[in-house]
């Protein structure tokens, strides 16, 4: 058989590495191409270079090294008793593909997964192999962020964390019955495991950091992981309690949610049916609340409903608020930023605004209006010197006064 | 006081700048009005090539000498830090605004907190457009290579050069980001406002530019539009969330961009024919198993049921008293059972029969079965040749054995062979390492698996032999099992 050409390749690897939600290039250490041979910097912030039409960001350049797979995972395109064609790329080729892009602005960097080829030691070499090349060859100072392979050899392991700046073990479902189920080759414990050993190689390595200045820089960028939302029966505070436990536990930079979508040639385990984009961006939504506006998991979880699901027609956040009435309405004049942090239409920068406003003024609800996108959304829960929301948050239609009107099923859409 | 009186005596100021980014510029011009007590109203600022209005038209275009005793004006480290930002802003009033707040300050030192005001609103709304402006330059600058001789070493010959419409005045402060990033390549940025040349050791800056000036396609933007093709899932549209990010004013210079529309097109296309690809419409599921057998005939939801062959349905005791609550599942019917419409009645179905008999089952008790419903073969000559169902035929065909199971419910279900294995429990596993013990089931029955007859036949020798022994073993176990599950 001849060999595909590169752009079919590339068509082929990209197209299922797109299953993998993260393509974040930020939080690494700053560094710079000058004074060095090669190219490359990262400056703190992600750089976002493209969007697609799904909205999401391009940064890396995201791809599998083969997207053959031993493994036979039910939600995966990728799967061993999948019909997808099969294409292969070679370290030295993704490692082009990557300077090529990058040199014309493209990107930040790669992101590099793989399907298990032969042994899970071998395609992991193979993956460090690729870091490698670029690093140590050409003295590339971009991002890259590796995924690690739960069963191979953690010295392997080890050497992508020294070239990568993240790393990531996908935990895939939420639920350890869920992979049992869909994810049959796949080991709960051994992902527990592995991430727990990334976790004390990352902090083992800080450590040396700040006692030797040339100890090497072992994945500044931390770790992360993905979870399939949707495609087993867990509920949203099971996914919230699940996520709560591994930024915890093993300190993750970031879970991701992917909401699971049709892929082609489905196995037939799995629903049809995509679950709404919108409960994905729900449980982000909670993930935000524990992440920066001080919400405990259990906090989180009171706002699903008794299904454990989040409501899908409004926030996370206003949820709360609805069930904990007697919390609000919230002075912005005197009230502390935890506690405005609650106010549902309050960000964080809002927050910080207000805090910032009061203490030249006392504020008046056109101010307010000044400082959020939506007073209107703000108004229940907050009291001003010259609003006060009377009998509002007893209303039991308040719900319906603020929530988003349903949109009206269009009778003749195409 | 003269420079006071001056001003209330109503003279206006003009004052005209020579750049339009360089902060020192305005600061040097801001503080010798302030220490001579200029208020705003008195000060038009004027862009390079740009007029100061009628108003000002007889303004004064020399500034006023501030007093010898004057303090120099102090201010806020964050008021400066906005106003450098603010100041890059292509929006003419960004001068007066600044000047005004500065002046402002003088009295009301902390001024600048105060988000509710709508100046340091001003402030800051600028100054975010800039800092995105900022961000979408180095994000979406497109760099295209040139190759060009002569270039001192063999690396430095190729030139990558960009074409990029900035909307406020940022390409100077953009420099650092690209020689930083960039360093050991040579460039060029061209923008209408100005470009920059690296060499990979000086950075130089030139006159404002055209789209002409800007080199023509490289080969590498046909990977990168595949790649972007490729990496969208055409499964979740969110177009808005595209366009906030990426509006539409940049598209022109992302090679990329021209492929938007037809994949926001495509997209909804593409997915209704993976669902439909995926989807098996099983309908309701059938109560009985003549239901089942009728249904099976007229199955074709996978290429199986298309070839030229009859299913062949499950079979068991008439009498219901008579079940011994085994159920014993193959693959799928061979040449002979497709043509006697009956499982199990060629030679692995003979060859299973001996080794029943021999560990005391009755298969006349027992419900027999098969995963796949219809024969897969490919035809060679007069001959029909055996196929193994893929796991996804297997998937999809496991409907009508679980119908089946739930109808007959039989306390123990022997699975021979992989895809029977597969059949039953929807993952693939290992016959070595599964035979010899029971596999729970989720409705309290439980599983066995063990080879597959043919697998028997397929072997001779030694080989034969032992896994003869070993399937007569398990067989065994079966029996065994099966007399204590009657006994509870």
């Amino acid at each position: 058989m001849t060999q595909k050409s590169t752009l079919d390749r590339l068509k082929i690897l990209a197209d299922a590495a797109k299953y993998d939600a993260s393509c974040a290039s930020s939080g690494t250490s700053k560094r710079d191409s000058r004074g060095g041979k090669g190219i490359g910097s990262t400056e703190g912030m992600g750089i976002c270079h493209a969007y697609a039409p799904d909205g999401r960001c391009i940064s890396l350049l995201k791809l599998l090294l083969t997207n053959h797979c031993v493994f036979d995972c039910h939600y995966c395109v990728n799967r061993k008793s999948s019909n997808v064609e099969r294409a292969k790329f070679t370290p030295q080729e993704v490692a082009d593909l990557t300077l090529a892009f990058y040199k014309r602005n493209y990107i930040e960097g790669l992101f590099l997964s793989s399907g298990i080829i032969r042994s899970s030691d071998h395609t992991m070499e193979m993956l460090v192999e690729a870091a490698r090349i670029l690093r140590e060859e050409h003295d590339f100072r971009g991002y890259i962020h590796l995924k690690t392979i739960p069963e191979a050899d953690p010295e392997i392991v080890h050497r992508a964390g020294l070239y990568a700046d993240r790393v990531s073990i996908n935990v895939e479902l939420p639920t350890d019955a869920g992979l049992t189920r869909l994810a049959p080759d796949k080991n709960a414990g051994q992902i527990d495991g592995a991430m727990a050993g990334m976790k004390s190689a990352i902090v083992e390595a800080k450590d040396a950091k700040k006692r030797f200045r040339h100890a090497p820089k072992f994945a500044p960028a931390g770790q992360s992981t993905q979870m399939i939302v949707g495609a087993d029966a867990a509920s949203d505070a099971d996914i919230v309690t699940r996520a709560s436990s591994l930024y915890t536990r093993h300190r993750l930079r970031r879970v991701y949610y992917s909401a699971f979508s049709p892929i082609p040639d489905a196995s037939a385990v799995l629903p049809l049916k995509r679950p709404p984009l919108i409960r994905e961006h729900r449980l982000y939504q909670s993930d935000w609340l524990m992440r920066f506006y001080g919400f405990a998991p259990h906090e989180v979880a009171q706002a699903a409903g008794a299904d454990g699901m989040l409501p899908l027609d409004i926030d996370p956040k206003l949820a709360w608020a609805l069930k904990f009435r007697e919390s609000f309405p919230v002075d912005v004049n005197r009230a502390p930023k935890e506690v405005l942090l609650r106010v549902p239409g309050l960000g964080t920068r809002a927050v910080g605004q207000i805090l910032m406003a009061r203490r030249h003024r006392r504020l008046r609800l056109e101010d307010v209006a000044k400082l959020t996108v939506s007073v209107k959304k703000v108004q229940p829960f907050i009291v001003t010197v010259d609003w006060r929301p009377v009998l509002l948050t007893d209303r039991a239609d308040l719900k319906a006064l603020i929530a988003p009107k349903a949109e009206q099923l269009e009778l003749f859409a195409a | 006081m003269t420079a006071l009186q001056h001003v209330r005596l109503g003279t206006y100021y003009v004052v005209p700048m020579a750049s339009s980014d360089d902060f020192d510029e305005w600061r040097d011009h801001a503080r010798r009005l302030l220490m001579a007590d200029v208020p705003p109203d008195r000060v038009a600022w004027t862009e390079p090539g740009g007029s100061a209005g009628d108003l000002f038209s007889h303004g004064d275009r020399r500034l006023p000498v501030p007093d010898h005793d004057a303090t120099p004006p102090r201010v806020s480290k964050r008021f400066m830090n906005i106003a450098k930002t603010v100041l890059l802003n292509s929006d003419p009033t960004r001068f007066s605004l600044l000047y005004r707040v500065l002046w402002r300050l003088q009295t009301k030192p902390r001024l600048i907190e105060d988000m509710a005001d709508p100046d340091v609103r001003a402030m800051a709304d600028m100054a975010r457009a800039v800092r995105r402006d900022i961000h979408k330059m180095r994000a979406f600058v497109r760099f295209r290579v040139v190759e060009e001789e002569g270039g001192p070493n063999e690396s430095k010959s190729e030139h990558y050069v960009a074409w990029f419409e900035p909307f406020h005045h940022i390409l100077r402060h953009n420099a650092g980001f690209f020689t930083r990033r960039f360093a050991n390549m040579r460039w060029s940025i061209l923008t209408p406002r100005g470009s920059l040349h690296w060499d990979g050791e000086t950075l130089r800056e030139g006159p404002p530019a055209t789209r002409a000036d800007a080199p023509g396609g490289d080969p590498a933007e046909d990977l990168w539009r595949s790649y972007y093709a490729s990496i969208f899932n055409p499964a979740r549209l969110k177009v808005g969330a595209m366009l906030k990010e990426m509006p539409r004013k940049y598209w022109k210079n992302m090679p990329e961009a021209q492929l938007i529309p037809e994949l926001i097109a495509g997209a909804q296309a593409r997915e209704a024919t993976m669902v439909e690809k995926g989807a098996i419409d099983m309908g309701e599921r059938p109560e009985t198993l003549a239901a089942i057998d009728k249904a099976i005939h007229a199955c074709a939801r996978c290429p199986i049921g298309e070839l030229n062959n009859a299913a062949v349905m499950g079979e068991g005791p008439q009498d219901a008293q008579r079940f011994s609550g085994l159920m014993i599942v193959g693959e799928q019917p061979g040449d002979q059972e497709d043509l006697a419409g009956r499982p199990f009645v060629g030679p692995a179905g003979q060859l299973l029969d001996v080794h029943l008999a021999q560990v005391g089952i009755d298969r006349s008790a027992a419900y027999v079965t098969n995963t796949v419903k219809h024969f897969k073969y490919v035809q060679r000559g007069k001959r029909r040749l055996h196929q193994s169902p893929t796991a996804k035929e297997i998937d999809m065909c496991r409907w009508w054995v679980e119908s089946e199971r739930m109808i007959v419910q039989p306390r123990l279900v022997l699975a021979m062979g992989a895809s029977a294995a597969r059949g039953m429990l929807g993952r693939t596993v290992s016959i070595t390492k599964a035979r010899g013990a029971p596999i729970p089931l989720e409705d309290g029955s439980e599983l066995w698996v063990t080879a597959h007859p043919s697998y028997l036949l397929r072997l001779d020798g030694a080989g034969r032999e032992e896994q003869e022994r070993l399937f007569r073993k398990d067989l065994a176990a079966v029996a065994a099992r099966l007399t204590q599950l009657q006994a509870s």
